[in-house]
């Protein structure tokens, strides 16, 4: 076996535990968008074009309690935003690479091919750039396909669920289980907690940009006592 | 219901947005490094956006008329003990679900 195709492979398993994760979030996603209204042909252009769920989520959230179109577009990219850091973060290891290929990468550039690629790069520096690549698509296998076929079944099966089921609440859980094991610093906890008190203080603005002020000014907090701690750190 | 002239604006501008915050540094701007400051806000983004788009609903849920909900507070804090506890969303989502269904079917 080649050294690109031995990464391929060594990517796909690295990734393979995220598969168990991404059925039933992208089975939700179709279940959600179907309940929203959203046609099988308008849920799997969502999922397939734009394919981080965590925005559309918060995207069909918004435009359910119809939020004004400016303001779902800002809170949906915000949502997005963690991934500059996983550009900057991959772009010293990826930049040689030919241009072709990181264009259709940054497409693919999710939570879950970020995390073995940057742990896989950090680890095994001297890798030839292209096996670098194919270690970065072999860790999508197992993730990409999935997050494709299971919200289209989610999205086939939407209507068949009665309302006794409580699907509204479908979104809340899953946001919060995303936040839940991020708060592994106090500055991540402390920014949560600013989150909850500004959007509660906020609710009675229209729709939407109470969210926005609070999660600035969650980001503001974060960043503030993480900037505090290291000075403090540094001075001690 | 979701307005579909909205969601048919909303989809390709959130694409073209979302692929072009994925390109940034890989396609374009190299090796050069983010001012301080904002790789520092931009550790915060996931934790400052989500709680604040779920927190109204949770205290105040539409499904119920905006009256707190004392199955829907409960499944919500559950996620977030089960999460922060296992550290895996998929473990926090089915703690919420059971909870929500449990306290569904006690008061229900």
């Amino acid at each position: 076996m080649t050294e690109t195709s031995a990464a391929f492979w060594r990517g796909a398993r690295h990734s393979l535990p995220f598969t168990i994760v991404v059925i039933p979030f992208a089975i939700l996603f179709g279940v959600v968008a179907t309940e929203a209204g959203l046609n099988v042909l308008e849920t799997m252009v969502f999922t397939v074009t734009v394919f981080a769920g965590a925005s559309q989520f918060a995207a069909l959230q918004l435009m359910q309690d119809n939020a004004p179109t400016l303001i779902v577009l800002a809170t949906a990219l915000a949502v997005n935003l963690r991934m500059v850091m996983y550009s900057v973060a991959l772009a010293p290891h990826l930049g040689r690479a030919p241009l072709g290929w990181r264009a259709v990468m940054a497409y693919f550039l999710v939570d879950q091919s970020f995390a073995v690629s940057s742990i896989e790069y950090e680890r095994n520096p001297a890798l030839p750039i292209m096996a670098k690549v194919a270690f970065f698509f072999g860790a999508l296998l197992p993730v990409a396909p999935v997050w494709y076929a299971a919200s289209l079944g989610g999205a086939l099966a939407g209507r068949a669920i009665p309302p006794e089921f409580a699907l509204d609440f479908a979104l809340p859980i899953t946001f919060l289980a995303m936040v839940a094991p991020l708060l592994r610093s106090l500055p991540h906890i402390v920014a949560a907690g600013v989150s909850i008190l500004m959007s509660l203080l906020l609710a009675g603005l229209p729709w939407g940009t109470g969210v926005l002020v609070a999660a600035a000014c969650a980001m503001a907090a974060g960043a503030t006592l993480v900037w505090r701690l290291e000075k403090g750190r540094a001075n001690g | 219901m979701v307005d579909k002239t909205q969601l048919w604006t909303v989809m390709p501008l959130m694409a073209v947005g979302t692929y072009l915050i994925r390109f940034s540094f890989l396609g374009m701007l190299g090796n050069r490094p983010l001012p301080t400051w904002l790789t520092r806000a931009l550790r915060y983004t996931a934790v400052g956006v989500l709680p604040a788009l779920v927190a109204p609903g949770v205290l105040w849920p539409v499904a119920t008329g905006g009256q707190t909900d004392p199955a829907r507070l409960a499944a919500a804090v559950m996620t977030l003990l089960v999460g922060v506890i296992t550290r895996s969303v998929l473990g926090a989502i089915i703690g919420g679900a059971v909870t929500l269904y449990a306290c569904l079917a006690l008061v229900g």
